[in-house]
């Protein structure tokens, strides 16, 4: 039968549409108790924090498709974010250009260990990304003395993280620029096809003649690359970097990622719906902490919720896995 | 004879790798092999080592448990209010600990076997619950435990320190004998194929739920333990030792993909990470360093062990692991 109507892209699914119902559901149900949930100040606030969360779960949206993980997120970041501020604080003006680049040139690099050690010696990447996450902690803490770094952010990285264009933050249009880019080499390049196919069943993409290692190491590098990227953002908006700076992300991280339809075990799910998970959890936290609930019981709502985020998932499979 | 080396090739290394560690760890040491300095060794190990149990009954089952950490936590917590007074509310108090541990090991199980979620991140969101349970019980560090009993269990019995006999009676009385039960060979067949287990008749639905059971119980046996060795609750301990859990199980020749290791494996596991870190703190290097050196070494240690892959007589062995 003839439809007038385009069908759908395959990247808007239930699944990925899933966080984005529970934001606003999210929105409009505190917006009952406190208005001011609603006002523009607050949301485009909102969009500005959430950048944060996402760049870094971008990245781990890839290395999940993969079916692997990344635990070294934290010290990544924090690493990243130490050599970006000790360039801007340096005064010198070439360097305060290279700030950047070098942060991310330093992901980057953390990348390609975890891709290599995970790709040649096998090591399952949950492990050996944790390995490399607490050398790096090691050398942050030689580098520093253990007190916090010194250094300061560069005037492009604070209006990254701070700035706005016609009322939108800058750090969530860069969020989304990263977003987009990643979603066009996800959906355009072969790589991003191999890297989902790996997912699902790597023994028959390697025999299908593809070199696996390249991609595998490929998606850890761009997930280092948006860990940095992170780095520099969150540097750029405490004006420092300070120790244990990435802890509290890792695993909301990961919470966004899956709550966002992505399958921890790889192969399916997209950067699509791990912007809606993103916007979930970061809405889901800044509304617990509005309500002004302690700690504890943030903490417990928090499980309590994602948990139910994922069972409604199964539930709505109906038993396929 | 060569049949038991072959069988328990991953513990015998590992176990010499803990024998050249602990010697140099006593030759270094300014007290040398004393009682004292073998007691407060031994404590900090079996900590580690009944944390990294927990997390081995999860991994055999080829699940993962991230809530380690976080039930250790709550019924370190727990522990803390319970653990003074008369003899019989103390014993009643130790059941009850251990029954939370159970209860929340059931917890996870269910959500992984009903709710159809995988192990990690089912146990990522409960650990948030616990956690938050553990901060409503204890906001800040504290509490009192009966210390005569505290003694009793942390430090010596005849010149050997009592956390080396409880885990010499944890492994000869529990382990050997569990091995050979329906259940003990059940945990090895699910996590071997749970698939092969299943059509060989075996319950493997309740099979996950013991396993998962198993390691909240340990979880609080740790957490018990943790209370006698510090005499307080603290709620702030969970992320560290559910880390280094993963680890201990890893450096242990405990296979994360399920059905190879031993409980055994676990605690020499433990006992190298935690040997190292002593180690460390004697060793002469600058305390700046220290870090670096033992994320350095951690990485060694786990890129030794998958060292394995060099012997694979065909690339195609790798995919399977």
């Amino acid at each position: 039968m003839m439809t007038l109507t385009r069908p759908l892209p395959s990247w808007i699914n239930l699944e990925a549409l899933l966080p984005y119902i529970g934001t606003l559901l999210l929105i409009l149900g505190a917006s009952t108790a406190f208005p001011q949930v609603l006002s523009l100040d607050y949301l485009t606030q909102q969009l500005q924090i959430a950048a944060f969360l996402g760049v870094l779960a971008t990245g781990a949206t890839i290395v999940i498709l993969l079916g692997h993980i990344d635990l070294s997120v934290p010290w990544t970041l924090n690493g990243a974010a130490i050599v970006a501020t000790a360039m801007a604080g340096s005064g010198n003006a070439a360097l305060i250009a290279l700030a950047i680049p070098a942060a991310i040139l330093f992901g980057a690099a953390v990348g390609a260990v975890n891709g290599l050690g995970v790709t040649i010696l096998r090591i399952p990447s949950m492990v050996w990304t944790l390995a490399i996450n607490s050398i790096l902690l090691g050398l942050a803490v030689l580098n520093t003395g253990g007190f916090n770094p010194r250094g300061e952010s560069s005037a492009l990285m604070s209006w990254l993280a701070t700035g706005s264009i016609a009322g939108l933050p800058v750090s969530f249009l860069f969020w989304m620029a990263v977003s987009l880019a990643l979603a066009l080499v996800m959906t355009r390049s072969g790589f991003g096809r191999y890297l989902r196919s790996i997912g699902y069943n790597e023994k028959a993409v390697y025999l299908s003649g593809v070199s696996t290692r390249s991609v595998v190491v490929g998606a850890f590098v761009i997930a280092g690359v948006c860990s940095a990227l992170g780095g520099v953002l969150l540097a750029g908006y405490a004006n420092q970097a300070y120790q244990s700076m990435g802890d509290p992300f890792l695993l909301p991280t990961i919470a966004a990622v899956v709550i966002g339809g992505t399958s921890i075990l790889g192969g399916c799910g997209g950067l699509f719906g791990t912007i809606g998970g993103v916007l979930f959890i970061t809405i889901l936290n800044s509304v617990l902490s509005v309500a002004q609930i302690s700690d504890a019981w943030r903490s417990i709502i928090f499980g309590a919720i994602i948990l139910a985020m994922l069972l409604f998932q199964t539930l709505r499979r109906g038993g396929r896995t | 004879m060569r049949d038991f080396f072959s069988a328990y090739r991953r513990e015998l290394i590992a176990s010499g790798v803990l024998v050249v560690l602990l010697s140099v760890y006593l030759g270094t040491h300014p007290r040398g092999a004393s009682t004292y300095v073998l007691t407060i060794w031994a404590n900090q190990c079996v900590i580690l080592g009944l944390v990294a149990i927990a997390q081995f009954f999860a991994v055999i089952v080829r699940g993962i448990d991230l809530s380690v950490g976080a039930v250790m936590a709550l019924t370190n917590t727990l522990a803390s209010h319970l653990l003074d007074g008369s003899a019989v509310a103390i014993g009643l108090g130790i059941v009850a600990v251990l029954v939370a541990g159970v209860l929340c090991g059931l917890l996870n199980g269910a959500l992984v076997v009903f709710g159809r979620i995988q192990p990690i991140v089912v146990t990522l969101a409960t650990a948030s619950i616990f956690v938050g349970i553990a901060l409503i019980l204890r906001p800040t560090p504290g509490g009192a435990v009966n210390y005569d009993l505290a003694d009793a269990i942390t430090l010596d019995l005849f010149g050997v320190p009592t956390a080396l006999v409880i885990v010499a009676v944890l492994v000869f009385a529990f382990w050997l004998p569990f091995r050979r039960t329906g259940l003990g060979l059940g945990l090895y067949a699910v996590g071997s194929s749970a698939q092969g287990a299943f059509q060989s008749g075996m319950p493997v639905t309740t099979i996950r739920l013991a396993a998962f059971s198993l390691a909240g119980l340990f979880g609080a046996i740790a957490g018990l333990f943790y209370t006698f060795v510090t005499t307080t609750g603290d709620a702030g301990i969970a992320p560290n030792f559910t880390l280094n859990s993963i680890a201990a199980v890893v450096l242990g020749g405990v296979l994360l993909r399920g059905g190879t290791g031993s409980l055994i494996g676990a605690l020499i596991g433990a006992f190298i990470l935690k040997t190292i870190a002593a180690l460390m703190f004697f060793s002469g290097i600058p305390s700046l360093a220290q870090p670096l050196f033992e994320g350095m070494i951690l990485a060694v240690a786990i890129a030794i062990g998958g060292a394995d892959i060099l012997r694979a007589r065909n690339r195609l062995e790798a995919f399977g692991r």
